[in-house]
């Protein structure tokens, strides 16, 4: 809940975006190609644990260094090879078939230029495009919009991105004004901060705690919220659990593709998923991150739905703000590392390609001897989608979308139009 | 009275809070503003840390401002808007009823050509059919109906904005503390009374917290809200003239209620029969209808012709005093009795202190009570001046509204969106001026502390809202001045997003619990 009149209320969302669909707003450039490209960032906040998502299963490093913890082609559920090298968590068929068709792509070994290890800083730098971390006011995709020109007919109020959330993602925020979409339906607090809360209520307050304690069991049951389930009488809240976390993540990726789609609708997009700081039960085989990367994939199903005949004019960047430790934890988590992934799909990609300069796994090769070295720098990716999917200037990427960058050079050849 | 769990954790509490003499001021600062205001906002702790009781005190000498009361209209203007309404609904659906009346004579009459229209399935003869039409008609009737607007609403929202907004910008927020307290020990329910739920406390209880208890009293029970709430409007003597012509009588609900729940407390000795003197004595206290005098419509008044003629004796005082006099007589006896000092002495301190207070403490505060003619204001001072009032361990956990505008008030926001805002309230069972009874909403932790999980959600998406703008390190070492326990700094240091970390900070035992 909020209770501030300056920040807009739902229905005042609902109105905003309503009126700024009269307007279309298309890159020149890209308008010129005949194209009218989408572009959607997802950042999936708390740092995604990118060898519990995509495995080097060819690595001969990795049983040892993961255990029995480890994904494998021949574990209980298979991971779904992607190369000879690589292969997916079992959780992301759809990611699967979309990379089988060439149109998703993955990055491994990337990281922002940000070593340290706060989640805070870490999204301020991967959502700023700033290499340190600060009281930063706008984001690089924003940036990179308010460097565009207009190809499509003037917009009147001048809006141009979609933010999706309550808050808007940094990522967008900046000159370029944003419309904001916020998903009907409450996430109730997830199951990680649930876990965070119970453990601190362990240590400081035992009634609180065996209250919390009850309230997760409760929903650990699953079904429906029925009887005794202290949210069943709002009717906003999601059943608890899993399903909910999907259901949202379905919800919010799926309205946020529909807008996208729209001729008149905005052309690029950002919207934040949280869950992914995995430092107890990471669970990449059946446990929470399965569960996790399960609810992306149908948000990504969503958004290809969605998207429509859009699609193939589209590009989704999946990106978190670093990775996790290589080695697996004393509680059978991860902790705070650096090098991770980044998903790219849309029809607009060169897909069916693992990208990576594989620093490899021995105790030597990890950065710090303690995470994946991260050995492709994220804003090589990032600048490469926006030079040749939007078609911003080169020199504009290194000075002010992403400053300081001028020796990244964008990569080359993720999309079609590259 | 303080059992194992609650001394360890009041040691443990006293180590996180208090290792040095500066912190230990701060400490006090943070319980200030936790036990006995609205929660710490930007600067509050700098401003009262240097003497965190003298500033309680000083707030309480302060007036009690209300800013924007001006635009809100008075109980009587507001409860005259809303019957002009339902009188303009009421005759909208008659209107419209008898519109749809005239359209289906000729069906009745001839039902085989007209009910080509609209309905298919009804044959000639068919009583069904005009069991159809009359639901037509009742429909259209509602619709019509429906069509004008309920002021009383967003009367409502604006009396919820103002009274949280003034949460929201008190510096420390006792006074509003108390006002709250006494709105809820007075309470009446909008669910019955919506239209004057806000301008009741405005004008009934707002004004005398810092005063008079008889003064508070008087005004309260005096208020057409409560007198339509506790069911008083037609309460009518047996003697009375109009309980002669019209043979109805007595309600004994209002009566009742003020001694059990209002001042002396239950099982404190009065009788039934005392009940019935009482109710017989208050018998008249009403509102002028607001039909009947477009002017003054739903102001109190006297009505002799409802009131039981004669003296009564009550908890063995003869009264025979004439009209409304004789009432106010026995409501000044009741401030003025030592089991109304106790009864409030502990009310108070159970609500600010602990859910078994220090009977010492109630004895000062009822002992005050007592001395200064029901000088609530002293009463607080007792209360904040004695030790017992802040060695109890911080054990009490907040009540729902209190914890949210606590949550509101550490971010910095001072302005209130009041739908939001009572349906948060709602959600989490303190739903604004709508106590499921007039015992008003309960102040012991086993009612409340189910409700945690449900704490959970409306934080975590009031946590996501602010995200943007709201720095939980910097709340932690502004708003709180670093006085929060390890483990909950621990816990914002690793959340994994801002979001995560404030909403782990506002649930904390050290945030909820005071």
């Amino acid at each position: 809940m909020s209770f501030a009149n300056h920040l807009p209320t739902r229905r005042e969302l609902l109105i905003g975006s309503g009126a700024l669909f009269a307007w279309s707003q298309m890159p020149k450039l890209a308008r010129a190609e005949g194209r009218d490209p989408r572009l959607l960032v997802i950042i999936l906040r708390g740092a995604l644990d990118g060898l519990g998502a995509v495995a080097p299963v060819g690595d001969p490093d990795w049983i040892s260094l993961r255990g029995e913890r480890a994904l494998v082609l021949d574990g209980k559920t298979p991971a779904l090879p992607l190369d000879s090298f690589f292969a997916l968590n079992p959780a992301m068929p759809n990611l699967h078939r979309l990379y089988k068709s060439q149109q998703a792509l993955i990055v491994h070994a990337t990281a922002t230029p940000y070593r340290e290890r706060s989640h805070f800083d870490g999204q301020d730098v991967l959502e700023s495009g700033i290499a340190k971390p600060g009281a930063i006011g706008s984001g690089w995709l924003n940036r990179s919009l308010a460097a565009l020109e207009s190809g499509g007919r003037v917009d009147p109020r001048g809006s141009r991105a979609l933010g999706v959330g309550a808050v808007t993602p940094l990522v967008v925020r900046g000159s370029a004004p944003v419309m904001s979409w916020v998903p009907q339906k409450l996430l109730s607090a997830s199951e990680d901060t649930q876990n965070r809360l119970l453990d601190l209520y362990q240590h400081t307050d035992p009634k609180l705690a065996a209250v919390l304690q009850a309230r997760m069991k409760l929903a650990s049951l699953g079904g429906p919220a029925g009887m005794g389930d202290p949210m069943s009488e709002d009717p906003t809240l999601m059943p608890p659990g899993i399903a909910r976390v999907r259901a949202y993540f379905a919800e919010a990726a799926g309205t946020a593709a529909r807008y996208l789609a729209r001729p008149d609708g905005p052309r690029v997009g950002a919207m934040g998923f949280v869950g992914w700081d995995t430092h107890i039960a990471e669970g990449a085989a059946s446990g929470q991150l399965f569960n996790l990367l399960g609810a992306l994939d149908g948000a990504l199903a969503s958004i290809e739905t969605n998207m429509g005949e859009a699609w193939h004019d589209t590009v989704v960047a999946v990106v978190t703000e670093f990775g996790r430790t290589a080695r697996i934890n004393g509680t059978e988590g991860t902790d705070h590392g650096t090098g991770t992934v980044a998903f790219l799909t849309g029809g607009a990609l060169k897909g069916g390609r693992v990208i990576a300069d594989w620093p490899g796994l021995k105790p030597a090769q990890l950065f710090e001897d303690r995470d994946l070295k991260p050995t492709t720098d994220l804003r090589a990716v990032l600048k490469g989608l926006l030079r040749d999917h939007l078609r911003v200037e080169d020199t504009v990427l290194a000075s002010t979308v992403f400053p300081d960058s001028a020796d990244v050079a964008p990569m080359s050849g993720l999309v079609g139009s590259g | 009275m303080v059992d194992r769990t609650g001394l360890v954790r009041w040691f443990g509490w006293l180590t996180y809070r208090a290792p040095a003499m500066s912190n230990s001021t701060k400490a006090e600062a943070v319980l200030a503003l936790h036990r006995f205001g609205m929660g710490p906002r930007p600067g509050s702790i700098a401003a009262i840390e240097a003497d965190p009781r003298a500033a309680l005190i000083a707030e309480l000498d302060r007036p009690l401002r209300l800013a924007d009361a001006a635009s809100l209209p008075s109980s009587a203007k507001a409860y005259r808007t809303v019957a002009d309404a339902n009188a303009k609904r009421a005759a909208r659906a008659k209107q419209e009823a008898k519109k749809q009346q005239m359209a289906a004579a000729p069906v009745m009459a001839d039902g085989q050509d007209a009910s080509q229209g609209n309905n298919q399935t009804r044959k000639p003869g068919q009583t069904q059919g005009q069991g159809q039409g009359a639901e037509t008609a009742e429909m259209a009737a509602k619709k019509a109906a429906d069509a004008v607007p309920d002021p009383g609403r967003p009367i409502y929202l604006e009396e919820a904005k103002v009274r949280t907004e003034a949460a929201l910008a008190a510096e420390i927020g006792f006074a509003e503390r108390l006002v709250w307290f006494w709105s809820n020990h007075f309470c009446i329910s909008a669910n019955k009374i919506q239209s004057m739920s806000g301008a009741y406390e405005r004008e009934a209880i707002r004004p005398h917290v810092l005063g008079r208890f008889n003064d508070l009293l008087q005004a309260a029970e005096s208020h057409p809200a409560m007198l339509f709430y506790l069911d008083n409007l037609g309460s009518m003597g047996a003697n009375s003239i109009a309980g002669i012509n019209r043979s109805r009588g007595l309600n004994e609900n209002f009566a009742r209620e003020i001694m059990e729940l209002h001042t002396l407390g239950v099982r404190s000795g009065y009788t039934q029969d005392d009940v019935i003197s009482f109710a017989n004595v208050l018998t008249g206290w009403t509102l002028i209808p607001p039909g009947n005098d477009p002017e003054r419509g739903g102001e109190f008044s006297f009505n002799p012709r409802l009131h039981e003629p004669g003296g009564q004796t009550v908890l063995g005082k003869l009264y025979d005093q004439e009209g409304v006099e004789q009432g106010r007589a026995v409501l000044r006896d009741l401030a003025a009795h030592p089991a109304t000092a106790t009864h409030v002495a502990t009310k108070l301190a159970r609500h600010f202190i602990a859910e078994t207070p220090p009977p010492s403490l109630v004895e000062q505060m009822a002992k005050t009570f007592r001395e200064t003619d029901g000088d609530l204001k002293e009463v607080a001072k007792t209360m904040v001046s004695a030790p017992e009032a802040w060695s109890e361990p911080p054990s009490k956990l907040k009540r729902p509204g209190e914890w949210v505008v606590g949550m509101v008030r550490a971010t910095g926001i001072t302005q209130a969106d009041p739908t939001r805002f009572t349906g948060g309230q709602e959600l989490l069972g303190e739903a604004l001026w709508r106590p499921p009874a007039p015992k008003g909403y309960p102040d012991d932790e086993a009612s409340w502390i189910d409700g945690v999980g449900r704490r959970l959600d409306i934080a975590n998406n009031f946590a996501e809202r602010v995200a943007g703008q709201a720095d939980p390190q910097d709340i932690i070492e502004t708003v709180f001045a670093s006085t929060v326990s390890p483990e909950v700094k621990q816990a914002v240091n690793r959340a994994e997003s801002r979001q995560q970390a404030l909403a782990l900070l506002f649930m904390s035992a050290d945030f909820q619990r005071r």
